[in-house]
């Protein structure tokens, strides 16, 4: 299309300014909540990351001297029963909390992604699948996975697995509640008419489509994940003690918490923290990405 | 109506065949033999064959699962290997703090849930609703036991005001009972309401949209009557389903909040049978859990269809 003489000239933009990633990304952080969960999220990700760079403290170095000492400048967030400093651990420990809800989400995304497209485009197998996910969410959450992880063992993959196993049917819903939708449009009416096989269809078609309802769901059960394995962790049937994770730093330190309640306090602010942020970002997403689901839970 | 209702019920028990095979299969894929874990150390090789064939642990696994069913659908769900009783008289003799808990949370839930939700639609774009959204945003983003752990300390610790932990004496009166329950159920009011804060919200912007609202602001009446004549009263068909829904899952949720207040309820019971490797306990707990909230899950379903005709005519 010309721009018509009258129009002012516009100044010139980068390439990448004009691709449609760039606009989605700058509508999608127009929203000052959803660029602000966004900035919180890679700071948390990226002080677990460069962790050892940033300090030389060891997370699990024990100091009897400071034990259950309160926060003060050197230690800001206080010293836990064994003297281990709290702050570091946090630190530490988001390493280990978000690989948990990151592979969670992702597993959970891909079986569930799996699972929807076969209920959603294949009528013979949609009953018995939805079924099957049906009587799998007829368990609340946390319950099934105590059961699941009671059953593999408590191990950190295990507490993957299991929480995988949990949202997966979640997932599977969502995307055959789309994949329904996008079998009666027309461009798949036309890939079939083109003689397109059905592996083809689902890959080319059915499943790019699908990406926005699903990356909705990364961001949800990513969040949701951190919360179980926490309350996993506190009932003792998550990760094992010794692996540093927000869930076990809280449940390892509950029997101080009268004494020493910031062994306890500070770990469960960064979750809250890091699952608001996710739920806020994913949110987000979901306006921009289907202005009539806004608003809808 | 026929059509529907038999179909609808036909899928509700698939849903509960599914689910008791799934119980049954979770619990037989678990490491370890139950059988020696019951006999003790003390036992020989022969004692354990002896008693797997007592149990029919020798027998094909569906021909188990058929014996085992057998025995659920007779009300039979087995002995707890720990507790000397069998696995009903330890759900019953825990299910009441379970219910009162999930009722009275539920309710907390519901007087949070639905003024906020409606003022969020209400005033949608404004700071109330913004504020209203976030805040139902951080409920769906802590940790349930973190919660009470916080509640424990603050109201119990520090002020003093409630009992931290317990469900009371045997013979506790009532305002004693409801004294226990208050910071659990606030617990678990509070994080649910964020569900129904959405919830609400959102069924109010759909009616706000609806014709008969605009006739009825139309015609004169005051916001206020439209606002809770033809507008909430409409707009809560879905968020009962929800709250229903959320009573459902909470009766197995409470896992968690159980635990930090040491209630002697439903929840308590599985996990201290996963600790203890309980099986029959395990497998029955979740079995009757699941079962309920099929049941809730199932009436609610039908109840809509009572409510909104539209429903059941959309389905044929």
């Amino acid at each position: 299309m010309n721009a018509s003489p009258t129009a002012l000239p516009l100044p010139a933009r980068a390439g990448w300014a004009q691709s449609p990633w760039f606009k989605t990304l700058r509508r999608l952080f127009a929203r000052k909540v959803v660029l602000l969960s966004a900035v919180v999220l890679l700071l948390i990700a990226a002080t677990a990351l460069l962790y050892p760079l940033l300090t030389d403290s060891d997370p699990n170095d024990m100091n009897i001297s400071m034990r259950l000492h309160a926060p003060s400048w050197a230690h800001w967030a206080g010293n836990d029963e064994l003297g281990r400093d709290v702050m570091a651990r946090i630190i530490y420990g988001a390493r280990y909390s978000l690989m948990i809800g990151l592979f969670t989400a992702l597993g959970a995304v891909v079986l569930g992604t799996l699972l929807g497209m076969l209920a959603g485009y294949f009528r013979r197998l949609d009953a018995p699948l939805m079924r099957l996910v049906d009587a799998m969410m007829a368990f609340p959450d946390i319950l099934l996975g105590i059961a699941l992880v009671s059953i593999l063992g408590a191990s950190l993959w295990n507490v993957i697995l299991a929480l995988t196993i949990v949202y997966t049917p979640r997932v599977a819903r969502v995307v055959r509640a789309s994949t329904l939708v996008l079998r009666e449009l027309l461009f798949v009416d036309a890939a079939k008419a083109l003689g397109v096989r059905t592996p083809l269809i689902l890959w080319r078609h059915i499943l790019p489509n699908l990406l926005s309802p699903v990356l909705v769901q990364v961001t949800f059960i990513f969040a949701y994940a951190i919360l179980a394995e926490a309350g996993l962790s506190f009932l003792g049937v998550g990760v094992p003690p010794d692996i540093p994770t927000w869930g076990t730093m809280i449940a390892g330190s509950l029997e101080y918490a009268d004494k020493a309640f910031w062994t306890i306090l500070t770990p469960g602010v960064a979750i809250v923290l890091t699952a608001l942020s996710l739920q806020l970002l994913g949110d987000g997403v979901r306006d921009l990405l289907d202005p009539k689901l806004k608003n809808k839970s | 109506m026929l059509h529907f209702l038999v179909k609808r019920l036909g899928g509700a028990v698939v849903v509960l065949a599914l689910v008791a095979v799934l119980v049954f299969l979770l619990t037989r894929l678990a490491s370890g033999d139950p059988v020696a874990l019951l006999l003790g150390d003390q036992a020989t090789a022969a004692d354990i064959a002896a008693a797997r064939v007592q149990y029919g642990l020798d027998k094909p696994l569906t021909t188990q699962f058929v014996l085992w069913i057998g025995q659920v659908l007779q009300g039979n769900l087995g002995q707890s290997l720990f507790l000397q009783m069998p696995v009903t008289q330890a759900l019953l003799e825990r299910a009441e703090p379970t219910m009162f808990l999930a009722l009275f949370a539920v309710s907390i839930a519901a007087l949070i849930g639905v003024p906020c939700g409606m003022a969020a639609a209400v005033w949608r774009g404004s700071w109330i609703d913004q504020v209203l959204s976030s805040i139902a945003m951080l409920g769906a983003s802590i940790p349930s036991f973190w919660f009470g752990l916080i509640l424990i300390q603050v109201f119990a610790v520090h002020l003093g005001w409630f009992p931290a932990s317990g469900y009371g004496d045997p013979d506790a009166s009532f305002g004693d009972r409801l004294q226990h329950l208050l910071l659990p159920a606030l617990v678990l009011g509070v994080l649910n309401s964020a569900l129904i804060i959405r919830f609400t919200r959102a069924s109010v912007l759909d009616i706000l949209g609806e014709d008969y609202v605009r006739t009825a602001r139309a015609k004169g009446l005051g916001e206020s009557v439209v606002l809770v004549k033809h507008v909430l009263r409409n707009a809560l068909v879905p968020v009962v389903t929800v709250l229903g829904l959320t009573l459902a899952l909470m009766i197995g949720g409470t896992v968690v909040t159980e635990t930090v207040f040491n209630l002697p309820g439903v929840g308590n019971l599985v996990v201290r049978a996963v600790l203890r490797r309980d099986y029959p306990v395990i497998q029955g707990t979740l079995l009757v859990i699941a079962a309920i909230y099929v049941f809730i899950n199932l009436a609610i379903d039908l109840l809509y269809t009572v409510v909104d005709p539209r429903i059941r005519l959309e389905g044929q």
